[in-house]
């Protein structure tokens, strides 16, 4: 329980705030609308749809100023730095950034539901009004129009229009109803090609369709302009409308029923997005300036499987372990980022990626750089980074359990060597002093790199008399989507027969365990650590890290 | 952009359009709009639209993810034959389909979305790609028979006799003992 309260606690407090802003942002604009007296005649004429259209509306705006939030990335970098007082925890919430993206993304969506349905019905509702179908008072609010002493409560003023196309004609008409069509198109487009299916098979679709988000907020600046949503306006003498609902014949001729006067309230959305937007424009800006300095090539490294190791220099690089970059290469394609995750350690004076043939992009890279003639520069590289939590709980503990899985033990890589480095420098940060590293994968073959690494590592070690700071065991599970379930059984037993080797051979120290793999290897790591782990002080105990490389 | 299968995309934004139809024709069902025949054809189409294009194809590069349950959906759509694996006829079907949602405000953004769908379908089938659908994958159970071959029947062929005979004036030579030359 206490693990998931640390593990889990500020991420559950983050999103109750954000869904009582949301309820309450609903609640508090339907109430409005629905029992402000000044929408009395607007209420008579659109029922409690007119509430159920503003009040997702309000949840747009704050939804949609959210949204551009979290993928500013340079720009969480910049409040990640800043929050180095407020413990790592806090830090970590910004690694789930795109995971906040979507899920307001999905808000948007429903809320958008929700509101153009409710505008369906009110455009049908005006309509109706406006041909005299319902009663006389809708009829008699229909009827005023926008001359010298009168204003109109209706937008539908056209009746020479087929009834049936009214609606459509007005909505195509109107700025509101036109920028909403657009604007939901381009939701519409931006969604289907934001499935899964789609992002991971051909990430420049979605990349590209993602663009259309600048003609959704455009679009949104402008969705409230017109004055569509009109109120009642106070008039001298006041119109009552308790009074005069039932007296329309009157209005107008009678000292307490005026005619009333009805004004809308211009377009407010560009409150809640325009400082966002400027944001944006900034990291983009930013992302710009970074593309354009200088990165040099120290080495360009082909490893056997198709694995392209790249060693680049840049002025002011500074990073930490378990971090990761965009890169982007103009000859490849002028727009797109990608990340890996790096490789090197700060120690060293280069920055380092092992890029794996994982897509278009990745393989017209590997196709340039085997084509490189001897000696040559490689293509220009924009380098965007480093971002993501370090991960510096590695170094506090005095054992330290690594565990990684497929591609997740390239972070690994970084902090390995680091570790390596700290510990020949005797850098009074680093308090480990025993590893126990566990890698398990299908097979060895695209990641003989690391193999290398590990081997060298070992031969250092030895050299050094160290041979047992690292003990490393390499599982090879042969397995596949298929084989997953009885991967996991498998592991189990295994995992019990290594804590309980480590627990043996360090009996009163603190283990940290690591992962960095499929969530359900972690599920059975956090098991284990509970399982082995003393009460005791004096015995062993084992902390589990789920850590988000 | 070389790689990518339309298809793919197609089918997504023809099933959010079948959706979207779906429910502008419950709307205008539903709040008894004026022309709501329009809105329950779109009812009809919308759920047409969807149930076509529920199962995913299979890729013709890549692994294809199936969607929950899409295997009974498969056999119906695969059982139209050339209907339903040409990309030409559903983007004129889907082109077709959207028209009469076009004449009511509450299904025009089903209308044009699934426009859209058809315009992405037609440029997959200029591509040349086509429906093919996700079948579970036989196990035949492996014979042992097949990785046994047939004992042979007849002898490994043999020079004659004399040229098979050791030469024992030539010890050195005869080491190795090649009665058919080797080589080219």
């Amino acid at each position: 329980m206490g693990n998931w309260i640390i593990n889990h606690g500020l991420t559950s407090f983050i999103l109750v705030v954000w869904m009582g802003i949301n309820i309450f942002l609903f609640v508090w604009f339907y109430l409005f609308y629905d029992l402000g007296d000044d929408y009395y005649y607007t209420r008579h004429l659109l029922g409690s749809a007119l509430a159920w259209a503003r009040a997702p509306a309000a949840v747009l705006n704050f939804n949609c100023m959210l949204i551009l939030l979290p993928v500013c990335r340079n720009l969480l970098s910049l409040l990640r730095g800043s929050f180095v007082c407020c413990g790592r925890t806090m830090r970590k919430q910004l690694d789930k950034n795109i995971s906040f993206h979507k899920l307001v993304a999905y808000m948007i969506a429903l809320m958008t539901a929700v509101h153009l349905i409710a505008h369906l019905l009110n455009v049908e509702w005006y309509n109706n009004s406006r041909r005299g179908v319902y009663d006389k008072l809708s009829t008699a609010l229909s009827n005023l129009e926008d001359t010298d002493n009168t204003t109109y409560l209706n937008p539908i003023r056209t009746t020479d229009v087929d009834a049936q196309q009214t609606p459509t004609y007005f909505v195509f008409t109107t700025i509101a109803g036109l920028t909403g069509v657009i604007i939901t198109l381009a939701l519409i487009l931006i969604i289907t090609s934001s499935m899964e299916v789609i992002r991971r098979s051909y990430f420049e679709v979605f990349w590209y369709t993602h663009h259309l988000f600048v003609i959704f907020f455009v679009g949104l600046v402008f969705h409230g302009a017109g004055f569509i949503v009109r109120k009642q306006l106070t008039t001298e003498p006041p119109h009552n409308y308790t009074l005069c609902k039932d007296r329309t014949e009157e209005w107008g001729q009678i000292p307490q029923c005026p005619l009333p006067k009805f004004g809308g309230g211009p377009a407010q959305t560009w409150w809640w997005v325009i400082g966002p937007m400027i944001l944006y424009l900034c990291e983009r800006l930013l992302r710009f300036i970074r593309y354009m300095q200088t990165v040099q090539y120290r080495k360009i490294v082909m490893h056997p499987s198709k694995v392209l190791e790249l060693q680049l220099v840049r002025d002011g690089f500074k990073m930490e372990v378990g971090q990761y970059i965009f890169l982007n290469c103009p000859a490849i394609s002028q727009l797109e980022w990608h990340p890996f995750t790096m490789t090197s350690a700060p120690e060293e004076d280069f920055f380092s990626v092992h890029i794996r043939s994982a897509g278009d992009w990745t393989d017209r890279l590997i196709d340039i750089m085997q084509h490189l003639p001897e000696g040559a520069e490689g293509p220009k590289m924009g380098v965007d980074g480093p971002f993501g939590t370090a991960s510096e709980d590695v170094f506090d503990y005095e054992v330290s359990m690594l565990v990684g899985a497929g591609i997740g033990i390239t972070p690994f890589a970084s902090i390995l060597k680091s570790i390596w480095y700290k510990f020949k420098t005797s850098n009074p940060k680093l308090r480990t002093r025993k590893i126990y590293f566990y890698w398990l994968c299908r097979e060895t073959h695209a990641f003989e790199w690391f193999a290398d690494l590990l081997q060298v590592l070992e031969r250092e070690m030895e050299e050094r008399g160290m041979g047992d700071f690292l003990t490393y065991k390499l599982y090879l599970t042969g397995w596949d989507q298929s084989h997953a379930t009885h991967a996991w059984v498998h592991f189990d037993e295994e995992t019990d027969v290594e804590f309980e080797e480590v627990r043996k051979e360090n009996p009163s120290s603190v283990v940290g365990t690591f992962l960095c793999g499929p969530a359900v290897l972690g599920k059975v790591l956090e098991k284990k650590c509970a399982k082995f782990s003393d009460v005791d002080p004096r015995k062993t105990r084992f902390y589990f890290n789920k850590e988000n490389f | 952009m070389g790689k990518i299968e339309w298809a793919m995309w197609a089918n997504e934004q023809a099933l959010a359009s079948g959706l979207i139809l779906l429910t502008g024709g419950i709307v205008g069902v539903a709040g008894q709009f004026r022309g709501w025949q329009f809105a329950a054809y779109a009812i009809a189409a919308g759920a047409f639209v969807c149930l076509l294009e529920y199962p995913r194809s299979k890729r013709t590069k890549g692994t294809s993810v199936e969607r929950t349950g899409q295997y009974c959906f498969t056999v119906c759509v695969k059982s139209f034959g050339p209907l339903t694996r040409n990309y030409y006829v559903r983007a004129f079907l889907h082109a077709a389909l959207s028209v009469p949602a076009g004449f009511l405000l509450a299904t025009v953004l089903g209308c044009v979305c699934l426009g859209i769908a058809s315009i992405i379908y037609l440029a997959a089938a200029i591509r040349g790609e086509h429906w093919e659908p996700i079948l579970p994958k036989k196990k035949i159970a492996r014979k042992p028979d097949d990785s046994m071959k047939n004992p042979p029947q007849n002898p490994p062929p043999r020079p004659p006799p004399e040229t098979r005979r050791k030469r024992v004036d030539d010890l050195e030579g005869a080491a190795y003992d090649n009665p058919i030359p080797v080589g080219e």
